[in-house]
């Protein structure tokens, strides 16, 4: 599954993008993303208010309980300013 | 039509190139984009801002505007439409995004222009990030803006 990050979730993460293998039982956009926090002080910091974080999974917007599989590429940003 | 490109954009010529050998159309509404050179509501209170670096989704960022423009073509009567929008560093007082709407009635034109602008800022992945007198910062989606693309639900 590879993971795109933008703007400050870039930041705070540390890098733009990544290839992930999360366990089979994370079938959703919300299981992946509180697996994701699991995985270091930066994703954790980025994700702790799930509230300015937006998802997008084959770059269309996605909702926690959108479903994501392997292969699927998954970019996580905060709420757009475009315009 | 879409474009998404670092390059600066001629306004008149963009605009004669959408309307170039058509006689049928009645009117072209435009909205035309720059970076502000200060936060927030007021000048007088803002931090000033010199530059912006706008970041996008490459991929989603085009399919995104086509969507946009395709929804607008299917509201109103256009003859031609035109979003070119900027990603990179800009300097205070440039040019960031183009909308341009061409059509046989100028209530279509207008109502149109305003609709992709309300959809581009709550729906196009781009991200900025100023620079101000107090270091960087990043903009964050105003509720203003949700609540004007709201007025457009059906």
């Amino acid at each position: 599954m590879k993971l795109l990050y933008f703007a400050w979730l870039r930041q705070k993460i540390g890098t733009a993008e990544e290839t992930v293998t999360p366990p089979p039982e994370v079938t959703t956009v919300g299981a992946l993303l509180a697996w994701l926090s699991a995985r270091g002080p930066g994703h954790a910091e980025a994700l702790k208010d799930l509230a300015i974080v937006r998802v997008a999974v084959n770059q269309e917007f996605a909702k926690l309980d959108a479903p994501v599989k392997a292969g699927d590429e998954v970019a996580l940003f905060p709420p757009v300013t475009g315009g | 039509m879409i474009r998404v490109q670092r390059e600066d954009f001629d306004i008149g010529r963009e605009i004669d190139a959408l309307t170039a050998g058509r006689s049928d159309i009645g009117g072209l509404a435009s909205f035309v984009g720059y970076v502000r050179d200060f936060v927030g509501k007021e000048k007088a209170s803002g931090a000033e801002v010199s530059a912006m670096t706008l970041e996008h989704y490459p991929g989603m960022t085009e399919k995104r505007l086509a969507e946009i423009e395709a929804e607008a073509n299917a509201r109103w009567k256009l003859d031609a439409t035109l979003i070119v929008h900027r990603y990179g560093t800009l300097q205070a007082g440039e040019r960031i995004v183009l909308v341009a709407c061409a059509a046989a009635h100028r209530e279509d034109a207008f109502a149109a222009c305003q609709f992709l602008m309300d959809w581009l800022k709550t729906s196009a992945p781009f991200w900025k990030q100023e620079d101000t007198a107090n270091g960087p910062r990043w903009v964050d989606a105003d509720a203003k803006d949700d609540a004007l693309a709201a007025r457009w639900k059906t």
